[in-house]
């Protein structure tokens, strides 16, 4: 691709190995998670919600303050990583990992609740009624017929912490390879006057993202993707 | 009180906003049970609580000696540790497997010991012809076969029909009827079948189990109910016995075969029944005629019986009554003006003849 620094293209697979991590990560936590939302019987259903969906909401650079706080060396978070010998998590690429899949989590999650909401019940029961087990059930009806609902929350994860700026920004700094990410190189490259490169950066970026976004609704015939 | 071991108990208390449900069903251990009665009697309530899908209902199940549901002792043994076989009223094939992989998904966790011979049930329901296709190109009443057969490919020890024909149209419910039938000459396995179409309980069910309003109304043996008329008054339309019996005689020209009853003899239509068949025959109350003499020769109703008022009930509507009739031990119904048994000087013990017109039996 032409028009790419080496700096650029460092920043670029930083990126790359970011959201590929916290998607991986987001789709194993975030599906037992999104499982016990759609189908729970208790009252905690509620808040545990609210709180999923909360970084739709927040200012990216409020969660990154109190990430900032939370896992800093004064921080619970931070006392706790340094007692288990990893040090202080905020300027690492550890620390952007949990940070961005706390901002991506309901981008995930909300994904994988609706499409197991989707199912209904009655799959489940007939699931029973032939003697399987909630296990079995869960593997042989909700997977199968949620996997819908995994890609839109793949690429949605993936996508948005490809976009994100203001928890980088907060938690991350801009050390290159490490938290260097290519929003962040875009934000440098307009501070230090370099609109063509800027320019290179945030076309790769909109193409890919129209590209992910497009093939979704490519791979998901039967309706679009509902996320709020 | 002393446990049966056989068969399945059940004992249900329920409560959700007006709805009150409050049962005590025995299903006997052999042949078809049908839960009858009209539309929010409770029947879809007991048959979930019965499979275990729904754990909130509070009572007691117990079946062939084990316990299901004890909610006295917080025992619940899950829906898919009770060897039940489910059918619901619409199909509910799983939409991501085609007809072959819905009943490999059954097959695979097939609880019994022995191998099911699943071959003869393929073919009987006309599912052989199947297999290849995907769920979504099925009509109605080949989902509902296809739910079926899967239901029995699991191996059930019992099996729960909920209104598996309410969703068809007529020659699909048509079609199926004949294969439950059939099901139900072959099938060992004690089954529960919810119902509000009287046809289909008389022609499937051995037992009958009557609900209203959450509170079964009545149970026992079908034609025994029958014979008493204990129907939901919303249901007196629908009044009738079953008479059972053996095709003695086949008329080809006229198409009408003979059947012989412990009272006596009737002419109905032909379907496909040859001469030794047992046949079932169900008599609406509606469809019967009485007279106090013998009708003259100049009716076309072909069944003449003769019979003696056993007794009198009230029906749904107050123009009219229900005339129990003893034929030689078989029972009969017959709906009639009030007017007509008092013109006609009715009273227990009267000798009638009852006119049956065989066009009415064609069932």
């Amino acid at each position: 691709m032409a028009g790419l620094s080496a700096e650029d293209w460092t920043a670029f697979a930083l990126t790359m190995r970011l959201a590929a991590t916290v998607t991986v990560l987001l789709l194993l936590l975030g599906t037992p998670l999104a499982w016990w939302l759609a189908r729970g019987r208790t009252a905690w259903r509620r808040p545990v919600s609210a709180l999923v969906t909360l970084p739709l909401v927040l200012p990216p650079t409020v969660l990154g303050f109190y990430l900032l706080l939370l896992l800093g060396p004064h921080g619970a978070g931070g006392r706790l990583t340094t007692a288990l010998g990893l040090g202080t998590l905020p300027f690492t690429f550890a620390g952007l990992v949990v940070a961005s899949m706390l901002y991506s989590l309901p981008f995930v999650v909300q994904p994988l609740q609706n499409a197991f909401e989707a199912i209904g019940q009655r799959p489940f029961d007939v699931a029973a009624s032939l003697g399987a087990g909630p296990l079995d059930r869960f593997f042989s009806v909700a997977l199968p017929l949620a996997w819908p609902g995994f890609l839109t929350a793949a690429v949605l994860g993936f996508a948005h912490t490809v976009g994100e700026f203001g928890v980088v920004l907060m938690i991350g700094g801009n050390i290159p390879g490490q938290t260097r990410v290519l929003s962040m190189r875009i934000y440098d490259h307009v501070e230090a006057g370099e609109y063509l490169q800027a320019h290179a950066l945030s076309l790769y970026l909109l193409a890919f993202s129209f590209a992910a976004l497009l093939a979704m609704h490519l791979l998901r015939p039967r309706r679009l993707i509902a996320h709020d | 009180m002393t446990e049966v071991a056989a068969g399945l108990q059940v004992q249900l208390q329920y409560q959700r906003g007006e709805f009150a449900l409050n049962v005590d069903i025995n299903v006997p251990s052999r042949g078809i049970t049908a839960l009858f009665g009209p539309s929010g009697a409770g029947k879809t309530t007991c048959l979930r609580a019965i499979a275990g899908l729904d754990p909130d209902i509070a009572g007691r199940i117990a079946f062939a000696g084990d316990v299901w549901q004890d909610s006295s002792t917080r025992r619940l043994v899950p829906a898919h540790q009770r060897r039940i076989g489910y059918v619901f009223q619409e199909a509910s094939l799983f939409p991501h497997l085609s007809v072959s992989g819905n009943l490999d998904y059954s097959q695979r966790r097939a609880r019994g010991n022995g191998p099911v011979d699943h071959k003869v049930w393929l073919e009987q329901f006309g599912v052989d012809r199947l297999l290849a296709r995907k769920v979504g190109s099925l009509s109605g009443g080949e989902r509902q076969r296809v739910a079926i057969v899967r239901a029995l490919l699991s191996d059930p020890a019992l099996l729960l029909l909920d209104e598996p024909l309410s969703a068809l149209d007529a020659p699909a419910r048509s079609e199926l009827l004949g294969c439950l039938e059939q099901l139900h000459a072959d099938l060992a396995v004690p089954t529960i079948y919810v119902s509000h179409a009287i046809d289909e309980v008389a022609r499937l069910a051995d037992h009958l189990v009557v609900m209203e309003a959450g509170r079964v109304l009545s149970q026992g043996s079908l034609q025994s109910i029958l014979a008493h008329g204990e129907l939901p008054r919303v249901m007196s339309d629908q009044l009738g016995v079953v008479i059972e019996g053996q095709v003695v005689a086949q008329d080809q020209v006229d198409h009408l075969i003979e059947l012989a009853f412990a009272g006596g003899r009737l002419w109905l239509p032909q379907r496909a029944e040859r001469v030794g068949d047992r046949l079932r025959c169900r008599i609406s109350a509606r469809d019967v005629v009485l007279s106090t003499s013998a009708p003259a020769t100049g009716s076309s109703a072909l069944n003449v019986i003769e019979a003696v008022v056993a007794g009198r009930m009230e029906a749904a509507h107050p123009s009219q009554c229900i005339v129990r009739l003893d034929v030689h031990g078989t029972a009969l119904l017959a709906s009639i003006t009030r007017r007509s048994w008092r013109s006609l000087a009715l009273a227990p013990g009267s000798h009638v003849w009852a006119q049956v017109k065989a066009t009415a039996l064609g069932t």
